[in-house]
């Protein structure tokens, strides 16, 4: 009785919150992945976090106490990874799109995750034609290529001027559009699934009321692949702010520092062979996007037992953990003790 | 057409020789030794029967002799097929070995067949990955045709149009049959049967049985039958390992073991089957008990019809039902699977609609389901499901779930509900402490008993038990059954019982309803059904239950083919 007391207490807080009790689980290959990806993803978060303090410049700055930025400059002392076709240095909107891209998922996620968790209980619990409804709209979202949509969220939003919140909330909206649907489809799935298991019933049989039922019952149960989607989601989210940009729909230069948006100022640059203003932004979207889906691939393969890679067994000495059948035993023992 | 295959394995040494094996499988909580020692040998044409409870590593020690084991597995040890060591063969030899050799018959015959190829091709793949003994490759003409052998030697009627159905167009007993005669289809010395009864109801049970005995006084196959059910063993076995926490506890020709246990594990474990006849609830009862109190449950007529798909006739899960369930007493239903009887319990607790006859559930007609007027009444009502793992919530704690229906109607406080929860848990004979732990720290048993608490806490009038023991095992499903017995008879509710295990019913039960297709085929006393049946459907499923006994249950065989030729 002792070995089940002992083995099956839950283990302190900090071991289960998510990513840090997928680090302990995992081995080899995926160990790798996982932590590369929270190496970069740590390294964005960072560079969000520190900008005001890493870059040396304003995201929108034109000049200094020396006079005008020379345009198209070249690596240099003075601006490390050149200067673009407007004269902002390449370096520091970098370090400031870090920050822009940071504020965008954040808002965009959260948003995406309420709205989609609640519409996605509701419609798997009751059903019916509200359910009906709102996975035709749902599909119908789905049918529109996502890029296009966000595109025509953002002018619906925007009407083409854009302060920095202003600019930040148009984008994440459009891209919330395009993840309501992913996260309605997913609790849904998870809502219908647990709604006929039997601790549901059994709360049901006792009188339990709906609002109940999904707030204790269903819920914690249909969230918990939620930071999985959360982490693939950012990375997608950060395509689609890259994208907005790029087209032209994202965020003024002079509102907030955006990769998407240097990547198509320097179209016209990597043909007279100027590098610098078009490979930095870059490689920070492959690189944060990389980071990111890591980490959600390797959470993803660390959830599921099938997936999930272990040691060898007897590769060392047990030391009696909850599975072993030393515990088992002794449940088994207590159970027939008990008259 | 058989003859002509080659039939290693038929000199006088064993068949297999299973020698000092030990698997051992990595988890994320250290490894866990599933088989720690286990070495026994199986003779041609013998059946030898490997029991124990769940998590005994007999299915893993099956697994091995097919080199079935999952990558997380190590196995030390030797695995001996006609001369070949399972565990350190290359994998293109294990493939030769495996369906010649050795075959395996599944636990769930729905699920062993692929439901998009006719069974007669997938019988045909196993023969055709082999070759025939002059080492050229079988055609796929010959191949079919030794497919229509094999359905034809397991008793398919009609082999030559079967052999072209789809899974879905047999029965599960015939599925059953089908997945044998797979094994069989290349004459293995050596047929490993993993829980081939299992999944099956009672009558069929029988003639799966029927046939593998059969196959061993025909054709010789030895056959290594997995099972948890002692009724099996003493049907089909002639000699049984006892396995438990996976070592061998005790080996003994099936006779012998039955008669004189020696191990203790083994006699707590004999003394623990249910065994139809004996421990009555209805004992020397002569007339049904408590019919002067209140009737708790009145069906009359009672239909419940499942809509079809566009174009096809509701199904009538339950036609034209009635019975009564009085204050005080236990009335047991019992029924293969599809019979209906799990139906009329969910509709008892408004889990589902009814859509002819009438049901009053403490006055409450069924018919005018509104689940705003019956909630009121949910509290006089307790449910016990089949599955203890899955009817908690895994979130909350046991404490938590057990004082849930007495939060919902009358909102106590915190130290109140402890208190109670603490009460019952003690009733149910669990540690009040227990009130802390989650689900999943908790054996079967405990949680069977932790969901019983919750069905009683607020004391209910009635309560519903849905397969509440089949999925524990035999000695922890006995110990839960006394519990029961005796908490019903300290609380005095009325209880519907549902179960497709006679034995079990008959040790609760004073009334029992045997249910057949949806219709009430008998009830009566619980004693005089079981004892003295009436209707030839309660006569057959009644001779169809295989006693744990080896000398008895032979005349039941006797009886039981004597009712199906009658």
């Amino acid at each position: 009785m002792n070995a089940t007391t002992v083995s099956g207490r839950k283990q302190p807080l900090l071991y289960r919150l998510p990513v840090i009790s997928h680090f302990r689980t995992s081995v080899g290959l995926q160990r790798g992945m996982l932590v590369t990806g929270l190496v970069l993803a740590v390294l964005f978060l960072l560079t969000a976090a520190l900008a005001p303090i890493i870059a040396p410049y304003g995201f929108a700055q034109l000049s200094d106490a020396s006079g005008t930025f020379p345009a198209q400059q070249p690596p240099s002392p003075a601006h490390i990874w050149g200067t673009t076709v407007s004269g902002y240095d390449v370096f520091s909107r970098v370090i400031w799109g870090a920050q822009t891209a940071f504020v965008v998922i954040i808002v965009a996620v959260v948003m995406s995750i309420f709205l989609g968790v609640a519409l996605g209980l509701l419609s798997g619990y009751f059903g019916g034609w509200l359910d009906r409804t709102l996975v035709v709209i749902a599909d119908a979202i789905y049918a529109f290529p996502s890029l296009l949509l966000a595109i025509v969220m953002s002018i619906v939003i925007n009407h083409g001027q854009s302060s920095f919140w202003g600019g930040i909330l148009a984008c994440s909206i459009s891209i919330s559009v395009v993840f309501v649907p992913q996260y309605f489809r997913v609790i849904r799935a998870e809502t219908i699934r647990l709604k006929a298991e039997p601790y549901v019933e059994s709360a049901k049989v006792v009188g339990a009321s709906s609002v109940r039922i999904m707030g204790r019952h269903i819920f914690k149960n249909a969230t918990r692949t939620l930071p999985l989607i959360f982490t693939l989601n950012a990375s997608e989210a950060i395509l689609t702010l890259a994208g907005l940009g790029f087209l032209g729909f994202g965020i003024e230069p002079s509102s907030a520092a955006e990769w998407g948006y240097d990547l198509n100022k320097a179209i016209a640059d990597a043909s007279s062979g100027i590098w610098w203003t078009g490979v930095y932004p870059g490689t920070a979207i492959v690189l944060t996007v990389l980071g990111l889906t890591l980490v959600g691939e390797s959470m993803n393969d660390l959830n599921d037992p099938r997936l999930r890679g272990r040691k060898k067994a007897g590769s060392k000495v047990p030391a009696g953990g909850p599975g072993s059948t030393a515990g088992a035993q002794a449940a088994l023992e207590a159970e027939a003790r008990m008259p | 057409m058989t003859t002509n295959i080659d039939r290693p394995g038929t000199g006088s040494g064993p068949v297999l020789d299973i020698d000092h094996l030990k698997v051992t499988f990595a988890t994320d909580s250290g490894d866990v030794f599933a088989v720690k020692d286990v070495s026994l040998e199986v003779n041609p044409g013998e059946v030898l029967a490997i029991v124990g409870e769940s998590g005994s590593g007999k299915t893993v020690t099956a697994k091995t002799i097919l080199g079935l084991l999952p990558e997380t597995a190590t196995s030390q040890g030797a695995v001996l097929i006609n001369g070949n060591n399972v565990i350190t063969v290359s994998a293109a030899k294990l493939r030769q070995i495996r369906g010649r050799d050795v075959a395996m018959v599944f636990q769930e015959p729905s699920t062993a067949l692929n439901p998009v190829y006719t069974v007669g091709w997938q019988i045909a793949e196993g023969i055709r990955a082999h070759a025939d003994t002059s080492g050229h490759k079988i055609s796929a003409k010959e191949a079919k045709a030794r497919a229509v052998e094999a359905l034809r030697k397991v008793g398919i009627p009609d082999p030559e149009t079967r052999v072209n159905y789809y899974p879905h167009q047999f029965s599960g007993g015939q599925k059953q049959r089908v997945v044998i005669a797979a094994a069989l289809a290349l004459n293995p010395g050596l047929i490993v049967a993993d829980e081939p009864t299992t999944a099956l109801d009672v009558t069929v049970q029988a003639e799966i049985l029927e046939l593998l005995r059969d196959l061993r006084d025909k054709y010789g196959t030895s056959i290594v039958l997995i099972t948890h059910n002692m009724g099996v063993v003493a049907d089909l076995a002639d000699r049984v390992v006892v396995m438990y926490q996976g070592d061998v506890v005790e080996e003994a020709s099936s006779r012998v073991l039955f008669a004189q246990p020696k191990e203790d594990y083994t006699k707590k474990l004999l003394a623990a089957v249910p065994h139809l006849g004996r421990n009555s609830a209805s004992e020397g009862m002569t007339e049904r008990a408590h019919q002067g109190g209140k009737v708790l449950v009145e069906a009359k007529d009672l239909t419940i019809e499942y809509p079809g798909r566009l174009g096809s006739p509701a199904f009538k899960a339950v036609d034209g039902v009635t019975f009564t369930v009085s204050e005080g007493e236990v009335f047991g239903l019992v029924g293969e699977s599809g019979s209906g009887k799990t139906t009329i319990g969910r509709a008892i607790a408004g889990l589902n609609r009814t859509t002819g006859g009438s049901l009053k559930v403490l006055g409450y007609e069924m018919l005018n389901f509104k689940e705003r007027t019956f909630k009121p009444l949910r509290k006089e009502i307790g449910f016990v499901f089949q599955d203890p793992a899955a009817s908690f919530n895994p979130q909350l704690t046991i404490g938590d779930c057990v004082a849930e229906p007495l939060i919902i109607h009358s909102n106590p406080s915190p130290a109140e509900a402890r208190k109670r929860v603490g009460e019952l848990l003690e009733s149910v004979q669990l540690p009040a402490s227990y009130a802390d732990r989650f689900p999943h720290e908790l054996s079967g048993g405990q949680r069977q008993r932790a969901s019983l608490a919750r069905a009683l806490i607020l004391n209910p009038k009635l309560l519903i038990a849905d397969e509440p023991t089949s999925a524990l095992d035999v000695s922890v499903q006995a110990v839960v059954l006394e519990l029961f017995k005796e908490i019903q008879q300290q609380f005095g509710f009325a209880c519907l019982f549902i179960s497709h295990d006679l034995a079990v019913v008959d040790m609760l039960s004073h009334w029992v309803g045997v249910l057949y297709k949806g219709k009430m085929v008998e009830q009566g006393l619980g004693n005089q059904v079981m004892g003295n049946p009436q209707h030839d459907y309660t006569k057959k499923l009644i001779a169809s239950l295989p006693v744990p006994d080896p000398d008895e249950q032979a005349r039941r065989r006797e009886a039981f083919r004597a009712v199906l030729h009658s």
